[in-house]
This record gives structure tokens, C-alpha cells and sequence, in this order.
């Protein structure tokens, strides 16, 4: 086998992700690849930003790539890490942490960066861009203020950046330079019916408007125009434009105007150095939207996978704004000129308005403005040039209006032809998302979006594919279905749960009869959520299916990249002694173990044990008085502390005392995913409880509990439950949470998507309003306990599980090859 | 080894290995894991994942394939392919039953 080649890819946005996705998919053995990322995150959608500012989504729901992706194609991302330097003779590139990393192929995706408008007051706290993440954050800190925001510039980002801080509780002005609104993609008449519209929302639009300086001494405090308007603002976010980011490949000597010139191949001046996205050049133009660098994406990677001889070809693209009750449409050239012809339908009373530019018997631009059902179908005749003499009477109607009977929507899609285009973003046209559904047997929408990305960037043909579904599945589609938990089974988690306990089923085997399932022993996905489900429903009854349980459960110790296991021990509430280190430090000489390592979660880990070890290993550290940690568990993990009142002069509690007693009481209990807690001892916070999964805050009049924090592939600031005022107030409230957590949660649900999908108010009113409720979650954890709290080191010390880990034979045979 | 023929080496019995678990067997620096499925088949592959060398014995067996404990892989235990859309091949031994004992043999099985 040839050696794979070193793919290196600087810039980590959607179309280096959208190429990398085909270069998998066609060429999968090619290439070892290197992503470079600048942003200290995963590929995310950034077209859904805007509905993250006016918080009709999260973070979460826009990410494109998990961490697991990169994981999965052994892809090494650096997350954080700008690349500096390209060294061409050598064939490195060098990031500013100083990682080298050498490639034989290199791909430029650096993207473009926000044109800042360089009047006086430009770099004053308190303006901004609308680029990334961290834009919308900043911008969502701002808001907090429900103060006063300009936003300079009136295209498609800035007026989804004026509704999502409106939608905050901002006081919004937009200042745009031309006369009418977004005057690249709307005639003025449209541009016109959406200001009357963002007026009507109580945006204020003031078009033809240039911005002289922005005012303010230590941070912004308004802006003056050209007329010596002054308007007030606490926050100004600049959307006028976005130029090339092509400064490193100029620095490396390849070509570049103004953006990074590329050929039709998306190769740079240097054939073994590509570049795509926002920082190219092709045949003089740039590109920002998202369909053209998805374009490119397919062409690079069939170039470099030499899988495909597509090149790029410029085309018109839809454009739609994404702001939630306006519909809005235009697509190709609306200009107007000698040649040229227009069909314009009206109706003011319904704030309708629909145009399409005719050329020779063909449409070559349509803006749709109120009512954008018919979007597709003229954009489809536009790609197809269709003559449209025969229907132009009744053209602007739409489709309904052709071949005389009005169509319901569902009856237009399905009198869509095969390849009319239903997702612009990712070119997915109807034929590919019938003939998948069938071919794969999918049901449901994220299933179309795994297998063909439609509706999965914009989102706004939603509807379109919902509605493909509809025709190519019939009554079998669901919208309101419920996943089910894997391909063994067509129930849902919580359909599972209520049957367990209602049909009073007490072991896997019962389940599996009763419910139907599909196979005869389950896969890996069902069988360790089946059977926490049945450790949690009944505690005293079930005997644990230890064959169902992930290895690290299985033999408790974590497993590590090359087959060796990982050992932490309790260290109560992150305290340790002398006597305590001292007997870890004779385990690690005695087992010769490679690395100790202080986790976060304020104890000791041991990694690099071989599996035959670990019996061995724990008897020792039982003899020290250590008990297993389950650093592993779907379950308790550490309570972590500060000092407290004991030694810190700002602590108001017994911090570390509480810890202690929390971990004590409630080690050995499993749970849907692993449960982190922490106590701090004031509100400085230093044990980190407001990102854990339950934490608590100490104050002199008694104890704030928080919960559902995370801080993994998501961070997220805890919510608060309540307050109580003594340590047993706290243990009742928190551990009767824990116990309503596991007894609704879905196995592998953090406790913070637990309570999102719960509905924080609820469970706020169990805990904290119900003592009847509370008591009885209460009391069912104790009795759980009774049969959780059994040290699993010490039994497998006593010869428990002893096949596990003894090979069953040696030999010494040579293998025939 | 003569190619005509093949050695069978007795490594234990059935009972040594749990149901739905899995045992291995240590030749030189070669680990192979034996697998026993819910309805006592056996069967024996190089205790390596395709994709990642991940250990296979530690892996959760259902309906005649292990899932890799690292990266979810699902390997078949009567092939060794990947299931699904991975792509890899794992090697497997002949193995077969005498009573209760289990026999393996070291030749490769195609």
C-alpha cells in the first residue's frame, strides 16, 4: 500500500468542511489531513448565526462537525492555532504557537474578514463586527444592556444582525449608505416594502446615510453622519461588506489581486497549494454565499482526490433573509435595461410584490417580496431557460396557476420535475432526496439531512423536504416521531422507560421480548441504555448485565488509546495526606506506571496500566484505604471543593466539608451520563460550580444551588435552582435533583439537555416547591443506594470478574500467513 | 506447517468464556480475542480494530459482531469486515468445538 499523503488545511469554516466531507466520501485512504482552525472551536453553520443572536437557536444546534468527526477520519484539528507562515521550498506551514506541520498538498481556506469602515472612533470597546461566534457573543453581552445599537450597513447580514439585537431588547437603528435596502439583491421596490417592514418592528432605517465618526471617549456612546445627524448607541456593529483574507498567500509569494486567484480546479499559483471559500478569486470575481463555496468545495476535492473532473462554473444563486416572519426572494439579474422585459404583481393590502425579468421569452431574475412559496419553480425555469410564451399570461400567479386547477402545496412539489433544485445552499435537487429516502429507508428530517446536507445550511427549504417526505413516504412519515433509540427497536427513550416500569419488565431479555425488538441480543447502542434503565427502575430486583455495560464499566478503569487502562482513585472532595501520596507513589514504582497525571476534577490519575495489572494495583491502593473513583462511570463522578471557611479568609462555609459529605452520600450511583459537582466556598467561585452539573455556591446566609452547567463539547453557565440556608437543606435538594435526573433522563443526556427538554420552571417546581415530591426522590436515592454503594475495586480484588483479566491462554506458535 | 493440514491447539473451554463476552489468547506479541455470542458460537480474530488497533475483546458483542470499544467501529465476527459504511478487515482463525472444548488453529481463515 502506498503511504498516505499529508493533506494540510489552513481555516476550518464550511467550505474546507464541505470539501473535506466529499474528499472522505471519494477518496477516503488519500490523504492524512491537518486542519488548522483560528477560532478555538469546530466547524459550525455560520449562515445560522443570526438565529442564534435573536436566540431561536444555540451553539449547539449549529455545529456541523463535532468533535468526534475529526476523531473518527483521524483528521488532527488545532483548534486555536493561526497558521503564520507558509514555507513553500520546504513545504510547511508554521501556526503562531510555533507547530510545524509539513504537507505535500496544501489547502488556503482563510476566509474573509469583516470591511470596518475606517472612521475616527472606529476601534473604540463597543464596536463590532458580525463575523463569528464570538461577534454573537459579544453582541449578546451588549443587549444585556437593552440599550441602544446602530448597525452600519443595510445588506442581507446586517439586517439580520438589526432584527436578532431587536428580538434582544435593543433599541435598533440601521444606517445604510444607499437608498433602498439591500440594493444587491432587491429592485427599490422591494428594498422599500422591507423597510416599511422593520419600521413597522420598530427598527429605525435611515438610508443614504454616510457614517462621519463614531462618538465616545472610553467606549461608544453614539455616531455622527455626514448631515451632523448624532445618534446615541452603547453598541455599533459594522456589516458593510467583507474583503478576502489572502495576506498569507501573499506573504508566500502565490498570486493574488484581491482575493487569492484561483483556477476553475481551484488551484493557486502553485499547483500543490489550493484555496477556497470567501478568499478566492475566480476569473475576477469573489464569493460570499454559501452555494458557490459548496461549489467549490466538490471541485477541490474531486481534483485533489482525482476522483472527478468537475471545474466551477459561475451561476446565480437564491438569496433568502433569514429573519424570521419575513419572506423574501430574489435570484439572477433584475436590472433594467433595453432589452429586457418585467411581469410585476401587487397587492399592497397583502404586502405583496413579485417581479421577473424576461429576456427573450425567459426569466432571468425574479425578487419575491410577501409571498415566496413560488421561489423554486421560478429559479428552476431561470436555471432551465425555459421559454415560458405559452404561461406567460398566468406566470407571476406561480405555479398553482398553471394547467388550470389550483394546487394545494403539496400537489406543486410533487409537480416539481426530478431536477429542480429544492436546497440552494448544498445544490440538492428533488430526484437525489426521493431516491435516498427510498434507497435507505429514511424517515425522518435529520435522516435526509445526514444523507444528502438538504435543508441542512439555511434551513429554509425545510418545508420542501418535509413535504418530499410526506409524498415519498406517505402516512409512514411523522413529523412528531420520535427517534428511536437505535435500529432494534422502533420506540423512543421515553416510550422505553414507561414500558419498563409499567409493564413491570425486570431484565434486558424482558424487555426485548416484550417490546418487539428487532434483534436478538441488541447492538451496542440499546443494551447499556436498557440496562441503566433497569438499574435505576429497580434497584433491589435487577441483577447489573455486566456484558452490556462499555468496557470502562465493565472492568472500572478507563481505556486508553492503546488497549492500557487508567486508574483514579476517590480522593473525598479533592483532599488527600501524606499517607494517601504515599501509597500511589508505591503503586507507580511497583507497576512501573508510564504517567501520573492530577485530573480536573481534583484527584490522581494513573495511566498506562496493563489490564492483568489492575486487580493487582487495587489491592494495593485498598490496603491505603482508596476505593474506586469512577473516573469512568456513567455515574457520580468528583464533588469538587475550595478550602472554605476553614482556611480561606473570603469563605462563608464549610466548603470542602460539604463536598465530603455530598460525595460520600452519594458515590456508587449511576446515572443517565456522568455527573460533576463542585462546591465553592463564596461567590469567587474558585471550585468552578457554576459550569458542573450540580454545583453549589456558598454565601453568608446559606447555599445557592445550581445545576445543568456544562463544560465539555459545549460550555454552558449553570441555572440556578434555589437557595436553601443549612448543609441537610442542601443534600435533600440536591440529591432528590440527581434522582428526578435519573429517572427521566435518556441514557448519554447530560443533565443540561435533560432540563432543556424538561423545562428548567418544572423542574425548579419539584425540587424546590413540592416538599412531598422532593421527599419521595429523596427517599428512593437512599433506598438505591442500599445496593449501589459496594466498592467495585475491592470486589474484584476478592477474585470477582477474575476471567476478565487473565488471558485464557498463552502460546508460542508462529501464525501461517 | 504443512499447508495440507491443519494444527488444532485446545486454548480451553466454552465455560471459560461468558456468554456474550470475550477471552484472549496471547502468542507472542500477537493477542487474539475468542468471542462467544448469546446462542454459544465461537469465534477468534486478531485482537485489533482496522481502524484504530483498537482492542476488540474489550468491545460489547450482539448479534454475531463486536462493536470496538475506541471509535464504535462494528467489526463481524465471522468475516472480520467493518459493518456499515467503514471500510477494513480484520483477520480471523478457525476455531471449532470438541464437547465442551474449544480448538483453534493459527492457519488464516478465507
Amino acid at each position: 500500500m502506498t503511504r498516505k499523503q499529508k493533506l494540510v488545511v489552513i481555516g476550518n469554516g464550511m467550505a474546507p468542511g464541505r470539501m473535506l466531507e466529499h474528499l472522505f466520501e471519494t477518496a477516503p485512504d488519500a490523504f492524512e489531513v491537518t486542519i488548522f482552525n483560528a477560532e478555538p472551536r469546530v466547524n459550525y453553520d455560520r449562515i445560522m448565526l443570526s438565529p442564534v443572536l435573536s436566540g431561536e437557536k444555540a451553539f449547539e444546534d449549529i455545529i456541523i462537525h463535532g468533535d468526534g468527526w475529526y476523531i473518527d477520519h483521524g483528521v488532527i484539528l488545532y483548534k486555536g492555532h493561526k497558521v503564520v507562515a507558509i514555507d513553500r521550498q520546504a513545504r510547511t506551514v508554521t501556526s503562531e504557537h510555533g507547530e510545524v506541520a509539513a504537507y505535500n498538498k496544501l489547502v488556503i481556506a482563510t476566509g474573509s474578514s469583516p470591511f470596518i469602515i475606517p472612521v475616527p472612533g472606529h476601534d473604540l470597546p463597543g464596536v463590532l463586527t458580525y463575523r463569528d461566534l464570538d461577534d454573537v457573543e459579544a453582541m449578546l453581552l451588549a443587549a444585556q444592556s437593552r440599550g441602544k445599537a446602530v448597525v452600519i450597513g443595510g445588506g442581507l447580514l446586517g439586517l439580520e444582525a438589526a432584527a436578532g439585537l431587536k428580538e434582544r431588547g435593543m433599541d435598533v437603528t440601521v444606517i445604510h449608505l444607499m437608498p433602498t435596502l439591500m440594493e444587491r439583491q432587491l429592485d427599490p421596490a422591494a428594498g422599500y416594502l422591507l423597510e416599511q417592514e422593520l419600521e413597522r418592528r420598530g427598527i429605525r432605517v435611515v438610508t443614504k446615510a454616510s457614517t462621519k465618526r463614531i462618538l465616545g471617549e472610553e467606549k461608544v456612546e453614539g455616531i455622527e453622519l455626514e448631515d451632523g445627524r448624532i445618534i446615541d448607541a452603547s453598541l455599533v456593529v459594522m456589516a458593510v461588506g467583507i474583503r478576502p483574507n489572502a495576506a498569507l498567500a501573499r506573504e508566500a509569494g502565490l498570486s493574488v489581486n484581491r482575493g487569492i486567484v484561483v483556477s476553475d480546479v481551484m488551484q493557486t499559483s502553485d499547483p500543490d497549494i489550493y484555496a477556497l471559500g470567501e478568499c478566492v478569486e475566480i476569473d475576477g470575481n469573489v464569493y460570499g454565499l454559501v452555494a458557490p463555496l459548496y461549489q467549490m468545495a466538490e471541485v477541490a476535492a474531486h481534483h485533489l482526490g482525482r476522483s472527478g473532473k468537475k471545474r466551477f462554473v459561475d451561476s446565480s444563486t437564491a438569496t433568502k433573509l433569514k429573519v424570521t416572519g419575513i419572506n423574501l426572494y430574489s435570484a439572477g439579474d433584475f436590472a433594467e435595461a433595453q432589452d429586457r422585459e418585467e411581469i410585476v404583481l401587487r397587492d399592497a393590502a397583502a404586502g405583496v410584490y413579485k417581479r421577473l425579468v424576461l429576456k427573450d421569452n425567459r426569466i432571468i431574475g425574479a425578487v419575491l417580496y410577501g409571498e415566496t412559496a413560488d421561489g423554486a419553480w421560478f429559479y428552476d425555469h431561470l436555471k432551465k431557460q425555459t421559454d415560458i410564451s405559452e404561461m406567460r399570461e398566468t406566470l407571476i400567479f406561480g405555479q398553482a396557476y398553471q394547467g388550470g386547477s389550483q394546487m394545494d402545496p403539496l400537489a406543486a412539489v410533487a409537480a416539481l420535475p426530478d431536477d429542480a433544485e429544492i436546497c440552494g445552499c448544498n445544490g440538492v435537487c428533488k430526484s437525489k432526496i426521493t431516491s435516498v429516502i427510498t434507497s435507505k429507508g429514511l424517515t425522518g428530517l435529520d435522516d435526509v439531512r445526514a444523507h444528502t446536507k438538504a435543508s441542512a445550511s439555511c434551513g429554509t427549504c425545510t418545508g420542501l423536504v418535509e413535504q418530499l417526505l410526506v409524498l415519498t413516504l406517505g402516512d409512514a412519515y411523522n413529523p412528531a416521531a420520535v427517534p428511536p433509540i437505535c435500529g432494534c427497536t422502533d420506540l423512543g427513550h421515553d416510550d422505553v422507560r414507561r414500558l419498563i416500569k409499567a409493564k413491570h419488565l425486570k431484565s434486558i431479555p424482558a424487555v426485548m421480548q416484550e417490546l418487539e425488538w428487532k434483534t436478538s441480543c441488541g447492538c451496542a447502542k440499546c443494551r447499556p441504555a436498557l440496562n441503566y434503565y433497569l438499574v435505576c427502575d429497580w434497584p433491589d430486583d435487577y441483577a447489573d448485565d455486566y456484558q452490556s455495560r462499555f468496557i470502562n464499566e465493565r472492568v472500572h478503569a478507563n481505556i486508553q488509546k492503546d488497549g492500557t487502562y487508567s486508574v483514579v482513585p476517590r480522593m473525598w472532595g479533592g483532599v488527600t495526606s501524606s499517607s494517601e501520596l504515599r501509597a500511589i507513589a508505591d503503586v507507580v514504582d511497583k507497576f512501573n506506571i508510564p504517567t501520573v497525571k492530577v485530573t480536573g476534577g481534583q484527584r490522581i490519575d494513573m495511566l498506562g496500566i496493563r489490564k492483568e495489572d489492575l486487580p493487582a494495583v487495587w489491592a494495593d491502593l485498598g490496603k491505603a484505604g482508596f476505593v474506586s473513583g469512577q473516573a469512568y462511570a456513567k455515574g457520580l463522578r468528583t464533588v469538587k471543593t475550595c478550602v472554605g471557611a476553614d482556611w480561606c479568609r473570603f469563605g462563608t462555609q464549610d466548603s470542602t466539608g460539604l463536598g465530603i459529605k455530598l460525595e460520600k452520600f452519594m458515590w456508587g450511583s449511576w446515572t443517565p451520563a456522568k455527573l460533576k459537582m463542585a462546591v465553592s466556598g463564596c461567590p469567587r467561585n474558585c471550585a468552578e460550580a457554576t459550569c458542573k452539573d450540580i454545583g453549589v455556591i456558598c454565601v453568608d446566609s446559606g447555599y445557592e444551588i445550581h445545576f445543568a452547567g456544562a463544560a465539555g463539547l459545549d460550555i454552558k453557565g449553570t441555572e440556578i435552582l434555589g437557595h436553601v440556608k443549612t448543609e441537610d437543606e442542601v443534600m435533600e435538594h440536591v440529591v432528590a435533583l440527581a434522582q428526578m435526573y435519573r429517572e427521566q433522563g435518556r441514557y448519554l443526556e447530560r443533565i443540561y439537555k435533560w432540563a432543556k427538554r424538561i423545562g428548567l420552571d418544572e423542574i425548579r417546581s419539584q425540587i424546590m416547591e413540592q416538599p412531598d415530591k422532593r421527599k419521595a426522590y429523596y427517599d428512593r436515592f437512599v433506598f438505591s443506594q442500599k445496593f449501589a454503594q459496594v466498592d467495585p475495586w475491592s470486589e474484584r480484588v476478592s477474585g470477582k470478574d477474575k476471567h476478565e483479566f487473565n488471558p485464557m491462554a498463552t502460546l508460542s506458535l508462529e501464525a501461517a500467513e | 506447517m504443512n499447508a495440507m493440514s491443519q494444527t488444532w491447539i485446545r486454548i480451553g473451554k466454552l465455560t471459560d468464556i461468558p456468554r456474550r463476552g470475550s477471552r484472549c489468547i496471547r502468542n507472542g506479541e500477537m493477542s487474539i480475542a475468542v468471542f462467544r455470542t448469546v446462542d454459544d458460537r465461537i469465534f477468534a480474530l486478531e485482537d485489533t480494530c482496522p481502524h484504530g488497533n483498537g482492542p476488540l475483546s474489550q468491545g460489547i458483542i450482539h448479534d454475531g459482531c463486536v462493536t470496538c470499544p475506541l471509535h464504535n467501529w462494528v467489526i463481524s465476527l465471522e468475516t472480520g469486515l467493518a459493518q456499515g459504511a467503514d471500510e477494513g478487515r480484520t483477520r480471523t482463525f478457525p476455531v471449532k468445538r470438541e464437547g465442551e472444548d474449544i480448538l483453534l488453529s493459527l492457519g488464516t481463515s478465507e
